[in-house]
Formats: structure tokens, sequence, C-alpha cells
């Protein structure tokens, strides 16, 4: 099974749940694969927890962070312009963009203007969002990706399986194989091997590059500053060493002011990876200033809406737009667990991405998506700035209904109350019911064969509830 | 083509306008007092549609005394310092004057047999360069920066703007701690600092920085804790991934 499939799936969105529902019945399966991503995680639970143990009460910080998300994003009429004009004012040159298509095609003139040969890129998931790479690579241009696992799934051609850990699917054997192949190293068996052998296969390309491409995690109103956090310092050597640096950005990310940055770093680390704090979190406020020895000497930022304002303008799912991005989410969510991150088939992963999927792609193709979840909350527990992502998963099942109510559905629901409200008819209805068990399972019609497949179906008690009532008193 | 770009900036802001025209239910918070401030701040008089109060109080204000501690004395401050500079797999040394830090960071090049180390001009740095052993590389003028030299180089020698105590993180500024490359290039990045950098909280490194360049920022303000690292290989640590292998930092002065 290709895995890139997932991500080209985007063009038949009609296929997109039987997509998902096929590649989850797979996933499940493969016992292997999910022993081998619950123990990556097993990890993580470990460290996050003993650094939560360091706030005084990580609760009462989520309150704050929380709230600084809110009252940033519903104040993103005043704080967007403010920050465009503050970010100006330190040279920086500020793109807006509609949509996926307006991004691209701005970032590849500028990349066009600047006569760029070569292009590093650090990690960033809103260039995967609009599919960067390939709208670059079109061009003739030749994109690396730095980030250590982003740039194992681009050699091996798929994307990120996580959005914070892209490759925590691959097994460090096929890393080897896969740098054999592709750079021509010895194999082996140890990690720090591995990272060296990508660490010394990217110096020169970070001191060759013309162009770097990154994102951002904050945009600061207050000062202007773009905030980009990391743990590898790819980020820090594509915004230093290349001529132009180009950002791109959601316009989700503003935040009021560098105080809020004092609560949200530290715990986007500590929720994310479990960190105190990410290696690096960096400040840009535009390209290299007079008398500083080095720095690009172009900065541009590209600000995407790209359905954005939709989520904006539902105000009962409007903190989805809190998101920060940690993955945390992700982390702990069973069913991400048990169907593994291409099932999803989407850009953002997990319960997340299940929420503001159908937004940015159309609910009435996405809608599955709200189904994947058990509601067990894990996920809205997990989350540092307290997005309610269980009840917009049940937000967006009910506006898929209300968008396309189901006939047969209403039928049987209409069919339900008519003999609920008649005890004679729900007594023979139950009778009737107990009584076709038993051929049901034999039969196996179309409706249940899927049930059926993977589990039992229990021999009908020979009375009924009510029965055993009455014959208790 | 600024022509377009004008014109998506101004749908944009006009979706964004638009869109916060129905006021959002303030989150679901765990203290009662700060839901009913959020509250407070989210009620707008009817026919009054658009105008998000800001919030009455500061979100940093309310995360204060939960976030992880930072100290309060500087004996304490130093200490948690320490503590967190360990756990991150950076090297700590403490140095009485700057005399001592020169000879520290000599007898280390010396050890490691380094060629060439880069640094930056600044008080606390010139010290410990000027005695070293090898060739030194000083990043300062833009005409003379060079990218291949410093890649070259074994070490990177820098200042920083302060410590923080409560994460282990070092600030450093393109301003005054030689650009952007010194700090993250090179496979060794040594710290000189003076205790009396050491501040309590990133909220005091953040606040410090913005009276320190008032109303002109350095283009690049960075927090580095800990030596470069990646968990992207089976989630197992690795030191050194793009940035340095080793962080060094050397504490000048008494012991506060």
């Amino acid at each position: 099974m290709s895995v890139h499939d997932a991500t080209t799936k985007a063009a038949l969105p009609a296929e997109a749940k039987n997509q998902f529902l096929h590649d989850a019945a797979e996933h499940v399966r493969d016992i292997d694969h999910r022993s081998f991503v619950r123990k990556a995680l097993g990890g993580y639970y470990v460290t996050r927890d003993s650094q939560k143990a360091k706030y005084r009460d990580w609760e009462h910080a989520r309150d704050a962070a929380a709230l600084a998300k809110w009252s940033a994003v519903n104040r993103l009429d005043e704080l967007l312009p403010l920050f465009v004009t503050n970010f100006e004012a330190g040279g920086g040159i500020v793109h807006f963009a509609r949509d996926a298509q307006e991004a691209r095609t701005i970032i590849v003139d500028l990349v066009r203007a600047s006569n760029a040969k070569a292009i590093i890129k650090s990690k960033c998931m809103t260039t995967e969002e609009i599919h960067l790479n390939d709208a670059l690579e079109k061009e003739g241009y030749v994109v690396v990706e730095s980030d250590l696992g982003e740039f194992i799934q681009q050699l091996r051609g798929e994307p990120p399986y996580h959005f914070v850990f892209p490759c925590m699917h691959v097994r460090r054997g096929e890393i080897s194989d896969l740098f054999q192949k592709h750079l021509g190293t010895e194999p082996t068996q140890s990690p720090e091997e591995l990272t060296m052998i990508a660490r010394r296969y990217m110096r020169q390309l970070y001191v060759d590059a013309d162009v770097g491409i990154t994102g951002a995690n904050f945009l600061v109103a207050e000062t202007g500053q773009i905030s980009i956090t990391e743990n590898e310092g790819n980020a820090r050597l594509t915004a230093a060493l290349p001529r132009v640096h180009i950002a791109l950005s959601g316009i989700e990310k503003v935040v009021a002011s560098l105080a809020d940055l004092a609560v949200l770093l530290p715990m986007l680390a500590t929720a994310g990876t479990g960190q105190p704090m990410t290696c690096y979190n960096t400040l840009y406020s535009g390209p290299q200033k007079n008398d500083e020895p080095d720095g690009p000497r172009e900065m541009h930022l590209v600000l995407l809406d790209n359905a954005r304002t939709a989520i904006l303008a539902d105000p009962e799912q409007r903190d989805s737009l809190h998101c920060i991005r940690c993955g945390a989410c992700l982390n702990v969510c069973p069913i991400f667990k048990n169907v593994g991150g291409f099932t999803y088939g989407t850009t953002y992963q997990g319960p997340i991405g299940s929420v503001i999927t159908p937004h940015l792609r159309g609910l009435s193709d996405w809608n599955h998506l709200s189904s994947a979840s058990s509601l067990c909350g894990a996920c809205t527990d997990a989350c540092p700035v307290r997005i309610d992502i269980h009840h917009h998963l049940l937000h967006n099942r009910r506006n898929a209904v209300r968008a396309s109510p189901k006939r047969l559905e209403h039928i049987g629901h209409q069919l339900f109350a008519f003999v609920a409200a008649r005890p004679w008819l729900f007594a023979a209805g139950g009778k009737l019911f107990r009584w076709s068990l038993g051929f049901l399972k034999k039969i196996r019609p179309p409706l249940l064969r899927q049930w059926l497949e993977t589990r039992d179906l229990p021999p009908a008690p020979p009375k009924s509830f009510r029965q055993l009532w009455k014959e208790r008193s | 083509m600024s022509v377009k770009a004008s014109s998506a900036k101004d749908v944009v802001l006009a979706r964004v306008r638009e869109a916060l025209q129905v006021p959002a239910p303030p989150p679901h918070l765990k203290s009662h007092d700060l839901q009913e401030a959020a509250g407070i701040s989210n009620a707008r008089p009817a026919g009054a549609v658009g105008t998000f109060k800001p919030l009455s109080i500061a979100p940093l204000d309310v995360a204060r005394p939960w976030l992880p501690e930072g100290g309060q004395t500087p004996e304490e401050r130093m200490h948690i310092l320490c503590d967190n500079l360990k756990r991150l797999k950076a090297e700590f040394h403490r140095a009485c004057h700057l005399q001592a830090a020169a000879e520290l960071i000599f007898s280390i090049a010396r050890q490691r047999d380094w060629q060439r180390v880069a640094y930056h001009r600044h008080e606390l740095v010139d010290p410990v360069a000027s005695a070293l052993h090898c060739a030194t590389v000083c990043i300062g003028e833009p005409a003379s920066f060079d990218k291949r030299a410093l890649e070259q180089c074994d070490a990177g020698i820098t200042a920083c703007e302060s410590l923080v105590a409560q994460t282990g993180s070092i600030l450093v500024s393109s301003a005054t701690c030689g650009g952007r490359s010194l700090s993250i290039l090179p496979p060794v990045h040594i710290v000189i600092a003076h205790i009396d950098q050491i501040v309590a909280t990133l909220e005091d490194a953040l606040h410090d920085a913005k009276v320190r360049h008032a109303g002109r920022m350095p283009s690049m303000l960075s927090f580095i804790t800990g030596p470069s690292r990646t968990g992207d290989i089976e989630r197992i640590l690795v030191l050194g991934a793009h940035g340095p292998k080793e962080l060094i930092v050397v504490l000048v002065g008494e012991s506060p």
C-alpha cells in the first residue's frame, strides 16, 4: 500500500471515507506497527509527566494559555493589522494569501525573483497544507527538508506520519537502508550515527542555499516578531545562512504580546515533547540589520487564510484556532494509536485534525473523521490551550446531519419513538428482536456484516429486562 | 503584483472582521474567578458587535504563580539554573574572574586540539579569545562575514543577553552576540556570561530585552535551551542534530 495515496486522495474526496475505513482496518491488524508506535509514545508519557510536575499547577497554567489564545483569536481584527504594521517596520515584507493556490504562487514567484538555485526548508506543517514542495519541484527547484524526521519522510516519499514526530513509525533499520540507498552511506543500527549522517549531509546545503523557507509558531503583535520553535537548530540555520528568508504562517498564530510567549513557549514544549523548553525558540523581526554581521538580506512573510476565517466565523468552534500544534492530543488518542497517522489522509492528523479538516476541505467528504473518536475526551484533557476537541467532533457530526439529513436514520428514530411510546408494542418488538438474533447471526445481512466480522453476536437472553423486573417484585 | 497583494490583504482582513461579528464564549477554565473575568471581557452592550475588549487581566499574571519556579534570591536562581543546565546535558563551569574563564577555555581548546575558533567583539569574550593558542575568526563587520570560514571552525564563543533559571535557557541576540550563525553553526557553542545576567523567568528575560532594545529589536532573539537535539529516530534522544553538539556555559563572577 503506497501511503502517498493518502495525500493524493484529497483529489478524490468522495473516496476519503472508504480509504479511511480500508486503511484503518489494515493498520489495526498490524500488531507490530501498533506496538512500535505505543513504545515510542511510552517515553513521551514519562518525560511529559515529569516535566508537568515542575509546574506548580499545570491546570491553572492551562487556564492562562487558553486565555492568551482566546483573547488573541477574538481580537484578530485588531491584532493582525497591528502585527503587520510592526513587522513591516522591521524591514520584512508581508504577503497575504487567500488560499493555498495563492500562497504557492506568491512563494514560487519570490523564489524565482531571488534567482535561487538551492532551497533549504525547515519543518512547517503549513507548507504541507499547501503542498509547497510539489509546487516548487514542478518549477524545477530542488527543495531539501532539513528537519531530520521530515528529511527521512522526504526520502521515503511520504507525508509526515505525525505533525510533531514525522517519522515515528519508521524503524532505525529502514532509515539505515534509506540513507544507504540515497546517500551511499554505510549501514548502521545506531540512532546517533544515523543522525550524524544527516547532519554531515545537510551542512553544505545550509551554506550553499540561496533561499530558506520556515514556518512560524507565533506572531507577536506588540513587537512584530515571528516566533519559531524547534529542537535541532535546522530552523536557526535556515534563517541565518541563505540570502532570502521566506516564512509561511496561518493568520491565527497571532498573540498579543511577548509576555504571552512567556506562558506559551514552555507549555508548547511540555505538552509537545515533555521538555522545559525546546532547544531553540527564536524571534525574528526582519532581515539582517546594518550593524549585524550576518543574516538574510530579505525576509518575506506569507500570511495564509485558507479557510481559517471560515472557522473564525463559527463561534462554536472558533477555539480550534487556538491550536499551537503541540501534538499532545494525538499522543493520547486511542484512535490515533490504533489506526496510525497515515489513515487520516490529512495534513493534520489525530483529534485536532479531525476537527479542522472538515472546515479546510469540506464537511460532506471529511465528516467520517468526526466518527473516528471514542469521545473519551483524552484529547480535550491533554490540550494545553483548552480546545474543546471532542465536543467539536460531536458538533461536526450534528452539522453534517443538518447539512444532509439521513432519511433512513430519521425513519428509524421515528419508528423507535412510535414503538417506545406504546408499551405493548415495545414488549412485542423486544420479543421479536430476541427471537430473530439467532437468525441474524446465521444469515449475516449486509447491514450487519461489517459489525459481525470483528465481533461476536451474543445469544439473546431468554427473558427481557421488563420481565425480570416484574418477577423480582 | 503589489495591487494583487494589497487586495488579498483587504479581502482577508475583511473576512476576519466579518467573522468576529458574532462573539465566541470564553473557554471552560478551572479557576472560577478567571472564568468570571473572561465573561466580563466577553460581554458587550447589545448591538455593539465586533468589539472584543482586551482582557482585564493579563494571561501571564494568571500563569505566574503556577509556572515552573525561577527562584526568589540570586542563590536560588543560581541553584535552579545549574540544575536545569545539568538536566539539559549542557556543560557548566564557574569562574571567579575572567582570567580564570580564559584559562579554562584555553585548556579545553588545547585538550581537544581545536584549530580554529570563532568569536565576536565583547568585553567578556575578547580576553577569552585572545588567550587561545589556536587561530581565531572574529565575526563582526557584515562585509567580512564568511559563512564558509565559520563552518570550518571547531567552536564559537559568544556572550549572551541573559540566562533564564526557570528553564535553563540562554538568550542570545543577533545584535549583541555576534549575529545569527555564530551560536548555531560551529559544533561547540561556548557562552561566557556574568552571574549578574541570571534572571528568574522567561518573562524577565523578554522584558529586559524589550527595555534594552527599546523600539529597535535585533533581527533575531533566540532562547537556547541545551545543546541541539533530536528524537526523530525511534524517539531516542540524540544530541547535536544540526546545531552545536555541545553547549558550554561559563559563569564569571563571585558567588551571589
